[in-house]
């Protein structure tokens, strides 16, 4: 895509493949994801890193067929919101054949398929 | 302050027009509704104007003057972006500039050019409503955003596929007769059903079509109707305003849309009246989804009671809360920054009597109007009354 990097978001998701998932948490405990400044919550500014459980919980899903270009070689794919406690992350579920909510799965990074661009993924944990 | 009537409206017709420009477009539908309004196009003292994809569609930003220039007005104008619910920001902004007192005509409108970009090029540009980090590189689309909340809701409340189909059943059947609409034709539940997938569980006929389109209306003070003798019967007599987190994820619901719930609360409020006062409401339902949690929303359900109004004939054209007599953004069409003004434009005309569904509603005197940016992180509500 884009040349642009997005301090923050690319050291996160960093962290995500090397299997240190982390969020943000605000004094009054609420979780927000980077780039941030201040909990967009409440608005504090003192926000600490916290290590992500292993494992999610699949919230909800779908699975797309008619995708954007940058993803239409991907489809179909599906896509998941998947609750980590003090934040949920959304990103492509792969490996379920008859993927459902309640599901528990983990976070990595592997490539998309139409751009090779690096991809938040969820596996069965 | 001052109350604020609607003296004039007008419209293109919604639908592929892919030669047609924006400025085109916004031509036909200012000079509609200038016309229709019976004053001299130089009273119009101010343009507020909604576009969402013009950068995208057209090359072109910076609408506001263009399209005050295009429909002769002379004076501010300002374009307001708020995904698809960038003409209803603007009526917002429009009732409130009337009731401050500083305006007393002003042209309120939104035109949207997306049929050209193709699919594949409209699905990309509407995408952009989410967010770019966290969903959209993610595969996010539209669609896909919009089947995420079907799944929390079939997931938290109940509901089925058919019961959602039975939304676009109601939706097209109420736009058969509607020459403006983009969809006039009648479907039936098992299409729906056999249509191909779009985001599971959402097919082709749970989407709203891709649009082109215009729409707009004059808006004058209560003392500028009457020092004028305008024929403008009908008053925006509540408007109120929502946000949400912009992803999905963020937020503390992914089966409720509290934006919307708020910016009910704050018309309702605002206009003096609650739910059961509303006769006809037209709703945000660019996807069957959306309609069941607009319905909801405004007070008309409780959460996860809405899922079977059409199918059980409750917001059926012959039903005792009728929604989207005009066929809604489903059968309609869809050309985002032209939406919210249209949705005003078609309740105005059910109070009047002017519509093609009027008959439908024959007493109404109270009607609202939804309008839904993104995946409702912004939501604006408008109240309309016949005027006493």
């Amino acid at each position: 895509m884009s040349e642009q990097t997005d301090e923050g978001y690319d050291e996160w998701l960093e962290a995500i493949a090397e299997g240190e998932a982390y969020a943000f948490e605000c004094p009054n405990g609420h979780g927000s994801l980077p780039p941030r400044r201040r909990c967009p919550e409440c608005g504090d500014p003192e926000l600490e890193r916290r290590d992500l459980p292993d494992s999610g919980t699949v919230d909800t899903l779908t699975t797309i067929h008619v995708a954007t270009p940058d993803f239409v070689d991907d489809a179909p794919y599906t896509v998941a919101i998947v609750d980590f406690g003090l934040v949920r992350l959304t990103g492509q579920l792969r490996g379920v054949e008859d993927p459902e909510e309640g599901i528990r799965v983990a976070a990595g990074v592997e490539e998309r398929e139409t751009t090779g661009d690096d991809l938040l993924v969820f596996r069965p944990a | 302050m001052t109350g604020v009537r609607i003296a004039g409206t007008g419209h293109t017709h919604f639908g592929k027009f892919p030669e047609r420009t924006a400025r085109d477009m916004f031509a036909e539908a200012s000079d509609g509704a200038i016309e229709d309004a019976g004053i001299a196009r130089g009273e119009i003292q101010e343009l507020f104007y909604g576009n969402f994809m013009g950068e995208v569609a057209e090359d072109q930003g910076h609408q506001g003057p263009l399209m005050a220039e295009i429909a002769g007005v002379h004076g501010a104008a300002t374009r307001f972006e708020s995904a698809c619910a960038s003409s209803g920001a603007a009526v917002r902004e429009a009732v409130r500039n009337v009731r401050n007192g500083e305006v007393d005509v002003m042209l309120v409108g939104g035109a949207e050019r997306m049929t050209n970009l193709g699919t594949a090029g409209a699905t990309k540009a509407l995408s952009i409503a989410a967010d770019e980090l966290f969903e959209i590189r993610a595969g996010m689309s539209f669609p896909g955003a919009y089947a995420l909340m079907a799944n929390a809701y079939f997931e938290e409340y109940g509901g089925s596929r058919e019961d959602l189909a039975h939304v676009a059943v109601k939706n097209h059947a109420n736009a058969l007769e509607n020459d403006y609409a983009q969809l006039q034709r009648e479907i039936t539940v098992e299409e729906v059903l056999e249509a191909p997938p779009v985001a599971e569980p959402l097919g082709l006929y749970d989407a709203c079509p891709i649009s082109d389109g215009a729409s707009a209306i004059v808006l004058v003070s209560d003392e500028y109707a009457e020092e004028h003798s305008l024929d403008a019967p009908v008053a925006i007599t509540g408007s109120g305003q929502g946000g949400d987190r912009m992803a999905l994820a963020d937020r503390e619901y992914l089966a409720r849309t509290p934006a919307a719930e708020d910016a009910s609360n704050e018309a309702y409020a605002d206009a003096g009246i609650d739910a059961d006062d509303v006769d006809v409401a037209e709703v945000h339902d660019c996807f069957t989804i959306a309609e069941v949690l607009a319905i909801e929303s405004i007070g008309f359900y409780e959460p996860g009671e809405g899922i079977t109004a059409a199918r059980e004939g409750e917001t059926t054209a012959d039903g005792d809360r009728p929604v989207n007599l005009s066929g809604g953004l489903k059968a309609k069409g869809h050309p985002v920054g032209a939406t919210g003004v249209s949705q005003v434009i078609e309740v105005a005309s059910l109070l009047t009597g002017d519509h093609l569904n009027s008959d439908a509603v024959p007493d109404a005197e109270t009607g609202l109007v939804h309008n839904a940016g993104g995946t409702v992180a912004s939501t604006t509500v408008h109240v309309l009354e016949v005027a006493k």
